[in-house]
């Protein structure tokens, strides 16, 4: 016990006191945290997540902005009641390219992490515009200025590099043309197939309506992706992880 | 007054040699209730990485003895009651449609299960109570647009009604086209002429006039003409609707959108054309939203609302 009886002499020195202090705190980090950036569990590769086209990562914005998240999660847990409402619970790589992620904490409103494809674009146009008009009993609050709201590609481009600094791996050839492909995707008259070439699986559609590109178009590209970018009838999550 | 303390502490457990201004600090043990139970968490912890799992290595964490995983967990777990409902749902996807409802151990499981997949997946449209809203329509009464047999239904909950994720859905590049010859866009162009607005309100007289409600009689006639050119070819000459194009019936009270005079004008002149999801649509690279018991299940359920036929 003669160590332990030598606890004064640190507490009698605050220098030694903090240094110590920070290099405990700094290993427990280490241990807690770095593993994350190597394990192959916490990292599982899945087929099928790609990146946000532009139209959804500009809907992705105004879903931050208008605070979605904090009445809804993105995120489905692997408990059956959950499986059986909303779908195959959430894995890592479905929210990979998401800088934040919108997994949230609270749910006023239903998970929204596999909601794309659940409903109609006009139906969505309903629901966001005036909610208790499809849902009498829905306590959402109303969005009609999201269809008159107009939105433009100006500062797309920037949007995109941003969240490349971060490490999603948008290519040259999607960086030069955010702008056509921002516009292609909600406009079914345009030529959209170099937005299908570069992306892959993508949306087109009048998401509301209207002729002209407003938030409402945006923010539905971005609700009709989620959670439809991996196919379930042919990926197996290994158990173990 | 509290009475004077007789004995200094200090005698049995001695100070911890602090003083501060001459205020010392005695050394009274921990209750040893408290150091035990800290002792136990301590134990408890070292037990708990053994048996789950807890540390980091190389190549992934320890797994644990008790091979813990909350996938396995879960897959088991809706296993087991898949494995509880897998005869009867064998059963109800190789029934005869039409022999479900007549089958009562079919017909009750169909009803409960098709009750759950409905206010997952449909209430949010077509209300909780299937009473439909402006614009989805209402699955309580006999009015169909699609038809109301079983199949009917089966086929277009399976396939949905003008999506773009499904071929087979229904009405796939179907409209109302937008009649006005101020509209633009894809609707418009699928009208094959041009109604003015003075048309356009002639024609709704007469649409009018056909549900039974109060309509300029001038108009009305004028109307009659306009809508056997344009409209009768899906609506019918009569104005009772075709099923195979989901063409409604304009002689009765029933309105998907509104029967009133201002909702008539604008029906006809910018368009209408409601989308409804494929929920059994198998796509590469989705999976079906709803597997076939589940749409024959909620198939029985709406059919048995009360405008079954």
């Amino acid at each position: 016990m003669s160590i332990l009886d030598k606890h004064g002499i640190i507490e009698r020195n605050a220098t030694l006191l903090l240094v110590l202090s920070f290099l405990v705190v700094t290993i427990g980090g280490l241990v807690e945290i770095v593993p994350l950036f190597y394990l192959q569990n916490t990292i599982e590769d899945v087929q099928g997540v790609r990146p946000y086209t532009p139209l959804e990562l500009a809907g992705r914005q105004i879903y931050i902005r208008e605070g979605c998240y904090v009445c809804h999660s993105q995120m489905i847990r692997p408990m059956r009641d959950e499986v059986e409402r909303y779908g195959h619970y959430s894995l890592a790589a479905e929210s990979k390219y998401d800088h934040p992620f919108q997994w949230g904490s609270k749910r006023t409103g239903p998970d929204l992490a596999r909601v794309g494809g659940k409903y109609s674009d006009a139906w969505h146009v309903d629901h966001l515009s005036n909610p208790q008009a499809v849902v009498p009993e829905s306590i959402m609050p109303k969005y009609p200025y999201l269809a008159t709201t107009p939105i433009t590609a100006d500062y797309i481009g920037e949007q995109m590099w941003a969240n490349q600094v971060v490490g999603v791996p948008y290519t040259a050839d999607e960086m030069a043309n955010a702008k056509a492909d921002f516009e292609a995707q909600a406009d079914p008259t345009k030529d959209s197939s170099g937005l299908l070439a570069r992306y892959g699986k993508v949306d087109v559609a009048n998401f509301d309506g209207k002729p002209e590109l407003t938030e409402m178009d945006a923010l539905i590209a971005y609700l009709q992706v989620l959670g439809t970018m991996v196919d379930f009838s042919t990926f197996t999550p290994v158990a173990s992880r | 007054m509290a009475k004077p303390i007789k004995q200094d502490p200090k005698d049995k457990v001695g100070t911890t040699g602090h003083s501060w201004d001459g205020i010392e600090e005695l050394n009274n043990p921990l209750p040893r209730w408290w150091v035990w139970i800290f002792y136990l968490t301590i134990v408890w912890a070292l037990g708990y990485a053994i048996a789950f799992p807890a540390w980091p290595l190389i190549h992934g964490a320890t797994p644990g003895v008790l091979g813990a995983s909350t996938r396995a967990d879960v897959a088991a777990e809706i296993k087991h009651f898949d494995d509880m409902n897998a005869p009867i749902k064998a059963k109800l996807v190789a029934a005869d449609l039409n022999a479900i409802e007549g089958d009562d151990a079919l017909k009750s499981y169909a009803m409960e299960a098709g009750h759950a997949v409905f206010m997952n997946n449909c209430a949010q449209c077509h209300g909780s109570g299937a009473q439909g809203g402006k614009g989805y329509p209402n699955l309580l009464d006999n009015d169909w647009l699609y038809g109301g047999t079983l199949d009917a239904i089966h086929t277009t909950v399976t396939h949905g009604v003008r999506n773009t994720t499904d071929p087979d859905a229904r009405n796939v590049g179907v409209f109302m086209p937008a009649w006005s010859d101020k509209a633009t866009g894809p609707m418009a162009d699928m009208a094959p002429t041009k109604l003015t607005d003075a048309q356009v309100g002639q024609v709704v007289n007469y649409v009018l006039k056909l549900s039974g409600q109060q309509a300029d009689e001038a108009q009305a006639t004028e109307g009659q003409k306009l809508f056997a050119d344009n409209c009768a070819a899906c609506h019918g000459d009569d104005g009772k609707g075709n099923r195979d194009m989901g063409a409604p019936n304009l002689t009765d009270a029933v309105w998907l959108y509104g029967g009133d005079a201002a909702t008539l004008t604008q029906t006809i002149a910018e368009g209408r054309g409601g989308v409804m999801p494929a929920w059994g649509y198998q796509a590469q690279g989705v999976a079906p939203r709803l597997t076939e018991d589940q749409i024959r299940s909620v198939a029985v359920y709406v059919h048995s609302l009360g405008g079954g036929e």
